[in-house]
């Protein structure tokens, strides 16, 4: 009974295999228009549309297992689409930061041209450092002794001054912005008049600074450029203003008008340079030889 | 007609709707579905277990059916998914007919390498046929793959073609089972029969 049981099982799975290999021999061998690839034709065709009825019956299931692998999908899509975010994001910065770098230099250069600072040995720095404090009191450049920087050598940036060195290495420079507590240059009204005094910062206001010592009953008017005034002593030529003369400073943004004779005139003054974006500047080491 | 060619004919028509089922299911579902790249391949999971359950028999007919409905289905070369799933279903029927084997986890083994068997005796048919497009050696890890998916529909295809052959199963997991739980039972393990007999003991 067991014997003939194994001899029946042996006899059917012989059996199929050699159904199988007929099949794949015959369909393999046969040609196109073979009675099995008509059968299979045959079959599909009648197969179709069950098929296609049964992709539209089944097809909730098989938008909720897409479902779910696309999450998985979208997963790993997101790791590599937020790193390629990440990088884009470096680039747009990097190109943005290339913008900023080439419409200061443009500036600047529009401020060489527009005020012969050519002549005044222009070393273009780029700012390393910035005073994290709400004073805006000092700014570093990467330009030093090698460069040909000394102490004192006014700086200017996009629009107008910017400050003054105060502190030299060989590589880089410590710049005292015009807003610094301890920040003072002789200025004028750029006007007939040519009325002169002393501009001061407004601590902690990075967008204003005050023009003292004006003469009383000065001819100032709103919106007039206020430039360095370049003083030197006519009688001892060492005692002279830092800055050459004609450096814009700023506008006038409020006129304090005096009426009496004795006492001086105070002009409110907003900076020309944007002490806040400052990127490129350039440090004039020689503001005595124009 | 008796009642064990009842049996068997009622075994052979759920047989008969597994296959139909798994090959309309993988042709309008499973093939449609992709995860990690790969789609799965239910149907010969089904030919594993239905020749797992119902013996080596059953399981190379089924495979050979089941085999040759995709191959039609999906016009494929005829005949050579018979060939791979009556392997597959007859050596999971033999396994079951030799070892017999109670492990839980045996339907996941044995699904990966159903799967495995059947994505590399694929290829090997394939190349024996002659395939003239260069093959990349991606194909090795897409069979790697899907056999890792088939590993984890192995365990649900399983319980759920059992749960229909259940019934109708000649000698199939519903007695083992049925034996290895009350034979493990020693009467240590029978409170009741323990405690019934200390009190006829007390009672004489």
């Amino acid at each position: 009974m067991h014997d003939k049981q194994i001899r029946r099982r042996r006899a059917v799975l012989a059996l199929l295999v050699a159904v199988s290999l007929i099949l794949l021999t015959d369909y393999f061998g046969g040609s196109a228009s073979s009675p099995l690839h008509q059968v299979q034709r045959g079959i599909a065709t009648v197969l179709s549309p069950l098929q296609a009825g049964a992709s539209t019956v089944l097809s909730p299931i098989r938008n909720a297992a897409s479902y779910v692998s696309s999450v998985f999908t979208a997963k790993s899509e997101l790791t590599t689409l937020q790193g390629r975010y990440n990088q884009l994001v470096g680039e747009y910065a990097r190109v943005q930061y290339e913008g900023i770098l080439y419409r200061q230099a443009q500036q600047l250069l529009g401020l060489d041209k527009s005020y012969n600072l050519a002549s005044y040995g222009p070393v273009t720095g780029r700012l390393i450092g910035e005073d994290p404090s709400l004073w805006y009191e000092t700014i570093t450049v990467d330009r030093g002794s090698s460069s040909g920087v000394s102490i004192y050598d006014p700086v200017v940036g996009p629009g107008g001054l910017v400050g003054d060195v105060t502190q030299v290495t060989p590589n880089a420079s410590v710049v005292s912005l015009i807003t610094s507590s301890k920040f003072s240059v002789g200025a004028m009204i750029e006007n007939e008049s040519g009325a002169a005094g002393l501009i001061e910062p407004q601590v902690g206001d990075p967008n204003a600074l005050t023009l003292i010592d004006l003469p009383p009953n000065s001819n100032v008017s709103f919106n007039q450029l206020v430039v360095t005034s370049g003083f030197r002593d006519p009688h001892d030529p060492a005692i002279q203003s830092f800055a050459p003369p004609g450096i814009p400073i700023g506008t006038v943004s409020s006129t304090n008008p005096q009426n009496s004779v004795l006492t001086n005139q105070e002009e409110q003054v907003t900076p020309l340079a944007d002490l806040q974006h400052l990127t490129l500047v350039q440090i004039l080491t020689r503001p005595h030889g124009g | 007609m008796n009642g064990r060619d009842n049996n068997t004919l009622a075994l052979v028509a759920r047989i008969a709707l597994i296959a139909v089922v798994a090959v309309v299911l993988q042709v309008a579902v499973v093939s449609q579905i992709t995860l990690f790249g790969v789609t799965a391949d239910v149907t010969s999971l089904a030919v594993m277990s239905i020749g797992l359950l119902a013996g080596s028999m059953a399981g190379a007919i089924a495979g050979f059916a089941i085999g040759l409905m995709v191959d039609v289905v999906m016009f494929q070369t005829i005949g050579v998914t018979s060939l791979l799933f009556i392997t597959v279903g007859y050596w999971s029927g033999r396994l079951r007919e030799l070892r017999d084997p109670a492990n839980g986890l045996a339907p996941l083994l044995l699904g990966a390498l159903a799967t495995g068997f059947t994505g590399v005796g694929m290829a090997v048919i394939q190349f024996l046929l002659g395939v003239e497009a260069p093959v990349s050696l991606l194909l090795l890890q897409q069979i790697v793959l899907q056999v890792l998916v088939n590993s984890l529909l192995a365990l649900p295809v399983y319980e759920l073609i059992r749960r229909v052959l259940y019934r109708v199963l000649p000698r199939g997991p519903r007695t083992r089972g049925a034996r290895a739980y009350n034979a493990s039972l020693s009467p240590l393990e029978r409170p009741s029969e323990r405690l019934a007999g200390s009190t006829r003991a007390r009672v004489r």
